[in-house]
């Protein structure tokens, strides 16, 4: 890999390998992001998205290759190390994961809270202005339990944007939301990256959500980065795996009909 | 039979890789409390919830606990016309035995269930990952101060447990048989020396890092074990192995520290 292409590029991920146990997750996955734009990885259940973005973060240690995130090959830093790229780094995770005990405000101040030295005042100020990107300013105080799912997402988005990270991820950014809040969580992202020139990495298979944000798509199936390209070029691809899923057809799972009475009876 | 084997080998290698876990990050939560920054309010925290919130049941059972003692004692001591030493025999089981061990049993039915509960579903719901995604140590955040809270508010509960388990023993020697109140606290200072007190409390600390640390350890570390991938289950069996395992580990200690001290 050169200078020139690490400094371009945000992520690099080299012949990324992932086990676990002695299923083989990841094979050989090679993906470079450039810097500044919206990355979608798509794919179907199982496929390996949740995987590849876990090793993004620095949660899975992978079996083999390299994972590249701002300079720093994350699969055999340090944790120290990682933590300096971490502080670079949002994560909105599907779920929300917002911190239960905390109200939305405290959950999205603490990390100003441990990794700075602002005074009180300018860290609410901070927090009420990550708020109002998200359109979240009434919610200050209510706790997590009290909020809908599209809240959640848009406060953890908060969460994730507190430090002005330049790289952002988002897990499934509008699974489970009404076809209206994941509109508006889709334009928050693109408007996240033209005001914030933040990198963002978003892992979907929702199809509405990825031609809308998409400045570049990589395709996974089985493990595999089968395709990536810009969205134009992913709907011109003549990868029949590729058009089944963006023409919404179901799996084939070509299985003989011996084979499939002998599943079903467990062979008797 | 070699399945039987099989299975007891199992039991035995997930028994040992726990054991190593739950040592492994009492090392590292002690490693991160001494580096910045220092923060106090977290275990004052904990300690009002393991500590201020449990006092209401130790009070009640150390009462309770100090009366049977009383009625027991009482009722086998007469026999053989010795009521004089109700004081010392409630003074010493208290201090020695049932202080640290009763008080180290409650707080894991009360505080320890919870602690482990509460990181099963941080676990499970992504709170641990999202703040290693803020780069803040989750052992550091959440645990150190579950640890160091429990260190400190089980010693301090004994002495509440004792003291009101003694007035327990007191009460039912005095006012129920009509004991002289002399001979009862008479009985209980010339019993007791320093080296029982001592004993209490260096259990009690024991107790009281032993059972966080495994509640903590249990919970923290959900996604490990077999009940990893299992939701609200395996949460509910997480918390029921702490509560178990937590127990047998007080009353276990306490045999060792009894033999060796």
């Amino acid at each position: 890999m050169s200078t020139d292409n690490s400094q371009r590029n945000a992520i690099s991920i080299r012949n990324l390998v992932v086990d676990y146990g002695q299923r083989r997750i990841l094979s050989d996955v090679n993906l470079d992001i450039p810097m500044g734009q919206i990355m979608v990885i798509m794919g179907q259940s199982g496929a390996g998205k949740t995987t590849l973005l876990r090793c993004l973060l620095g949660l899975k240690k992978p079996t083999s290759g390299s994972v590249h995130i701002l300079g720093t090959d994350i699969a055999s830093a340090s944790l120290r190390e990682i933590n300096k790229v971490r502080i670079q780094m949002g994560v909105a995770f599907q779920g929300g994961a917002l911190f239960s005990s905390m109200s939305v405000a405290e959950n999205i101040q603490l990390a100003l809270r441990e990794h700075t030295n602002l005074d009180e005042k300018t860290i609410e100020i901070m927090t009420r202005i990550k708020l109002d990107m998200v359109n979240m300013l009434p919610a200050e105080h209510l706790m997590p339990a009290e909020l809908s799912g599209g809240m959640t997402k848009r406060a953890a988005l908060a969460r994730a944007i507190i430090m002005d990270p330049k790289l952002l991820f988002f897990d499934e950014p509008s699974a489970g939301l009404d076809p209206s809040t994941a509109a508006e969580l889709d334009q928050l992202i693109i408007t996240l990256k033209n005001t914030m020139r933040m990198t963002i990495v978003v892992v979907t298979h929702e199809l509405d959500s990825i031609f809308k944000i998409a400045d570049h798509i990589a395709v996974m199936s089985n493990g595999l980065i089968i395709e990536t390209g810009t969205p134009q070029q992913i709907t011109a691809s003549t990868n029949p795996e590729i058009q089944g899923m963006l023409n919404r057809k179901p799996r084939e799972t070509i299985v003989d009909t011996d084979t499939h009475l002998r599943r079903l009876t467990g062979g008797v | 039979m070699l399945k039987s084997i099989e299975n007891i080998g199992a039991i035995v290698i997930s028994s040992l890789e726990q054991t190593g876990r739950t040592f492994n990050l009492l090392l590292i939560v002690f490693w991160e409390l001494l580096q910045p920054p220092y923060r106090l309010y977290p275990i004052v925290r904990q300690m009002y919830f393991i500590g201020a919130r449990s006092l209401t049941l130790i009070i009640v059972s150390g009462v309770t606990i100090g009366m049977v003692l009383g009625l027991q004692f009482y009722n086998i001591l007469e026999r053989f016309g010795a009521v004089d030493l109700l004081g010392a025999g409630v003074a010493l089981s208290v201090i020695r035995e049932l202080g640290p061990v009763m008080t180290s049993l409650m707080v894991v039915g009360r505080a320890g269930s919870s602690i482990t509960a509460e990181l099963g579903i941080m676990r499970i719901t992504e709170q641990v990952d999202a703040l290693e995604c803020m780069a803040i140590s989750p052992g550091k955040f959440l645990i150190a101060p579950k640890l160091v809270a429990g260190l400190l508010s089980v010693p301090l509960l004994t002495m509440v447990f004792d003291f009101v388990a003694l007035f327990g023993g007191y009460f039912v020697g005095v006012y129920m048989f009509g004991l002289p109140e002399g001979s009862y606290m008479n009985g209980m200072t010339d019993a007791i020396e320093w080296v029982d007190v001592r004993l209490g409390l260096v259990k009690s600390v024991i107790f009281g890092l032993l059972i966080t640390l495994i509640c903590c350890a249990r919970g923290f570390y959900m996604h490990l074990g077999k009940a990893g991938s299992q939701g609200a289950e395996g949460v509910s069996s997480v918390t029921t192995d702490a509560v178990v395992m937590s127990s047998i580990a007080v009353l276990f200690s306490d045999f060792l520290i009894g033999a060796l001290i």
